[in-house]
């Protein structure tokens, strides 16, 4: 296999990863506000990926430097053509990721609520956008014969993209969901599942009308492929399954679900990686955006030295975190705040 | 101004802004591991405090750090494309492994520390921060390595078809001698500045005397790492000029404004004037060989005027003007150098203090090393100024002109909204950094925890 091909591959695997993991973080960023009404409740529901969220973003910190190191085509197109769309993805990392720190250090109300806002919004700028971003690769923005973007912000928000997007947030809305129901006890537990089963049969239509749409965009007729059947089956597996209480499978159907609709669009976009809509002589592709054989050969061992190594150790945290969390927890506590 | 300078002074601003709180993350993250490590072996409860204390301000400091960061990883595709597509090959490489290597141990370990009080053995949990503090290291070793290669490209040939370079030893990137000083002065000046943090902050409890005796243990701690640390960066970063000197003759030359070439040189302490218009600064008490020194570890060394340089670069690069921003060159490095030597002063003030047992009760001490916390963050912005306006007009030195990086697709009004942008979330960010810190720095610390009661997370 080509060095090229494998960085592809790992790059999607990253992406793929990131929505995975960074998906449920994301869903409960959401939904915190949602699921509990009261401050032990969302103590509890933010606790539950306190622990997880800053390395689960770490997977899109890497996907985009991969995406740099194996194919400088494929970055420096993308994110100048995506500037003011990378902007809004990065407000809501920023603010997303200082609301965990930042919302129990003053024992404020008004505090604590501007930190749940900023969490709630910026838990949906990062997935609708990048679903914006990763939706636009398939469908294709205007390229020009120099590889650079050659349209206006507007040509980046094509119906299908917009859909990509979309299909993301419920997907992150459903794993976040069925994350809770699987993280936490008694009445915070029950309402995760109310919502996880309201959520569950929206994002199944998404998923049914997505991968169709993706199939289509990328050329490939509407008939789906296995990878796409598993990902509509678990989505439906997934909506009975915490219904009936089993938490630990209808996560891990989400799991398969996300991963599986994630992994279709790069599947589909093989071998290139930012289609061109101006005409696709001017794709860029892994061909004629890759890095030397020597870069990527290095990397290559360097990934495949660590990534087993940040598995292990990542797989243990979750491990280490498995014990659910109750809002009773945090009942007699204050927010931790000084005086 | 131009598409090109407002993505210059974008680069610049959002890499100032951040590199405000690498260093505290990487100096505090060391010292609070030191500070656990004192309590695993002593088993005193005074020093969990201290480190549950230091840790909740590193974390407050962690957060900004680590989303600020986001945006420089993105702002190469999005402001300079043209770079990011022709050095991709061997920029790209050491920002890989630091996702793989670095960032991934430092974000999953500090969930771990942070949760992991009551859920982790003692020991395991000991290691954690230590992962953190590793973490922290690495991921600075592969920022100066790709940053290194900007300032001295090695390692690479130039691609016949595509004219663009090419990884081809990716070992030089890390043995080059600007990557091997750079690096060590950048973590030497990092745990400096975590130093001091812990100084300032141990000072004004010193001198509010709640709890003399737990903060008479972290300014002691910071004190002793504090002056040695100095003294050792201020040796290796003399060592980067001379090195930096023979590979880009235009920074050291500028850093004098020194026009004409000399031999032997003298340093300056002041001007008055000066600049890239005006060659005849009035220059105040000026110290025969120093420069010499400074500059080539010679005492009657041969320093290349910028006129010098001006003329061989023109032959071998063409026609422009490679001379860098005097005025930022000649007081980046005076202001660097300068507060370096009153923190030193300061440090060595406090050291005499502690031996003659003193420091509990030296108000005026206390006083200026609450205020020094000011100077590690103008030094360290003074620091990057100084090599990163040196290297002005290249963005990689010898291989591409800045003006060549920029993205050709992007407009001037698209950089401008994103400019305004930033600026006001990083305004406000700011602002709720610096309320909370100072908050949490007054705060009395934690309780001693009683025997054998679990203790909880960090306050989230």
């Amino acid at each position: 296999m080509a060095l090229a091909t494998f960085w592809f591959i790992l790059t999607a695997v990253l992406w793929t990863g990131f929505f995975v993991l960074e998906g449920f973080d994301l869903g409960v960023g959401l939904l915190h506000t949602v699921v509990a009404r009261d401050e032990p409740g969302r103590r509890a529901a933010i606790n539950t990926i306190g622990p997880l969220w800053d390395g689960n973003e770490v997977w899109l910190i890497v996907a985009v430097a991969a995406m740099f190191a194996a194919f400088p085509g494929w970055y420096a197109t993308s994110f100048s053509a995506y500037y003011l769309v990378t902007v809004l993805v990065l407000i809501g990392l920023i603010v997303r990721g200082v609301s965990f720190e930042f919302r129990g250090k003053l024992a404020s109300s008004r505090w604590r609520h501007l930190w749940d806002t900023t969490l709630t919004a910026g838990s949906l700028l990062v997935p609708f956008f990048l679903g914006v971003f990763l939706g636009g690769m398939l469908h294709g923005i205007p390229i020009g014969q120099d590889q650079e973007f050659s349209g206006t912000f507007a040509d980046l928000f094509s119906g299908y993209a917009v859909f990509t997007g979309l299909t993301l947030v419920l997907l992150c809305l459903l794993h976040g969901a069925t994350f809770l129901a699987l993280r936490t006890t008694g009445a915070l537990r029950g309402r995760a599942r109310l919502l996880a089963r309201r959520i569950a049969p929206v994002t199944a239509l998404a998923v049914l009308a997505f991968l169709p749409w993706t199939h289509s965009t990328a050329g490939k007729g509407v008939l789906p492929s296995i990878m796409q059947l598993i990902a509509v089956l678990l989505v439906l597996a997934a909506a009975w399954l915490v219904t009936t209480g089993h938490e630990g499978w209808a996560f891990a159907a989400t799991t398969v679900t996300i991963a599986t609709t994630v992994l279709s669009v790069f599947v589909d976009l093989y071998p290139r990686l930012l289609v061109s809509s101006t005409n696709p002589a001017y794709d860029i592709t892994v061909g004629n955006a890759a890095s030397g054989n020597y870069a990527l050969k290095v990397m290559s061992v360097v990934a495949i030295v660590l990534v087993p190594v940040v598995l292990a150790y990542q797989g243990w945290t979750y491990h280490v975190f498995r014990r659910r969390v109750s809002a009773e927890q945090f009942a007699d506590e204050t927010a931790g705040a000084p005086e | 101004m131009s598409q090109l300078d407002l993505a210059r002074l974008q680069f610049a601003m959002t890499s100032i802004y951040h590199f405000l709180f690498v260093p505290v993350t990487i100096g505090l993250g060391f010292l609070t591991a030191l500070l656990q490590t004192a309590w695993h072996r002593t088993g005193l409860a005074d020093h969990l405090r201290l480190t549950r204390f230091f840790g909740t301000l590193l974390l407050i400091n962690v957060a900004v750090g680590v989303v600020t960061g986001l945006v420089q990883e993105f702002q190469f595709g999005m402001d300079w494309s043209a770079y990011s597509r022709t050095v991709g090959d061997v920029f790209g490489a050491p920002l890989a492994m630091e996702g793989l290597a670095a960032f991934f141990l430092e974000s999953t370990f500090l969930g771990l520390w942070v949760f992991g009080w009551d859920r982790l053995p003692k020991r395991v949990h000991l290691a954690t921060i230590w992962a953190v503090a590793l973490g922290g290291a690495l991921s600075a070793a592969f920022i100066m390595a790709a940053n290194s290669w900007m300032q001295h490209p090695v390692g690479y040939t130039v691609n016949a078809t595509t004219g663009r370079p090419q990884l081809n030893d990716v070992w030089k990137l890390f043995t080059s001698p600007v990557f091997l000083r750079g690096y060590l002065h950048v973590l030497l000046a990092s745990v400096v500045t975590g130093a001091v943090v812990m100084l300032a902050v141990s000072a004004w409890q010193l001198r509010k005397g709640r709890s003399p005796l737990v903060f008479h243990a972290s300014a002691r701690l910071s004190l002793l790492v504090l002056v040695p640390t100095l003294l050792v960066a201020m040796l290796v970063g003399s060592e980067l000029g001379v090195t930096e000197g023979k590979y880009q003759p235009m920074k050291i030359a500028g850093a004098e404004a020194q026009w004409t070439t000399c031999q032997p040189c003298s340093f300056s302490l002041f001007q008055v004037g000066g600049g890239n218009d005006d060659r005849t600064p009035t220059k105040i008490i000026e110290i025969p060989h120093l420069l010499s020194l400074l500059a080539t570890n010679h005492w009657n060394g041969k320093v290349l005027g910028l006129d010098q340089v001006q003329s061989q670069y023109q032959a071998q690069f063409g026609q422009g003007n490679y001379v860098p921003n005097i005025f930022i060159q000649y007081w980046a490095m005076r202001v660097m150098a300068y507060l370096a030597v009153v923190v030193l002063l300061v440090g060595l003030w406090g050291l005499w203090l502690l031996l003659r047992k003193r420091l509990s009760s030296a108000r005026a001490f206390q006083w200026a090393a609450t205020w020094l916390v000011i100077l590690p963050f103008l030094m360290n912005t003074a620091g990057w100024l100084l090599t990163e306006s040196g290297r002005q007009p290249w963005i990689v030195q010898g291989i591409q002109l800045t003006r060549n990086g920029v993205s050709p697709s992007i407009t001037t009004t698209t950089v401008a909204i994103s400019i305004l942008v930033f600026l006001l979330l990083y305004a406000a960010l700011a602002v709720v950094e610096i309320v909370l810190m100072a908050r949490y720095a007054r705060r009395d610390p934690e309780p001693a925890p009683t025997p054998e009661a679990p203790l909880p997370s960090l306050t989230y």
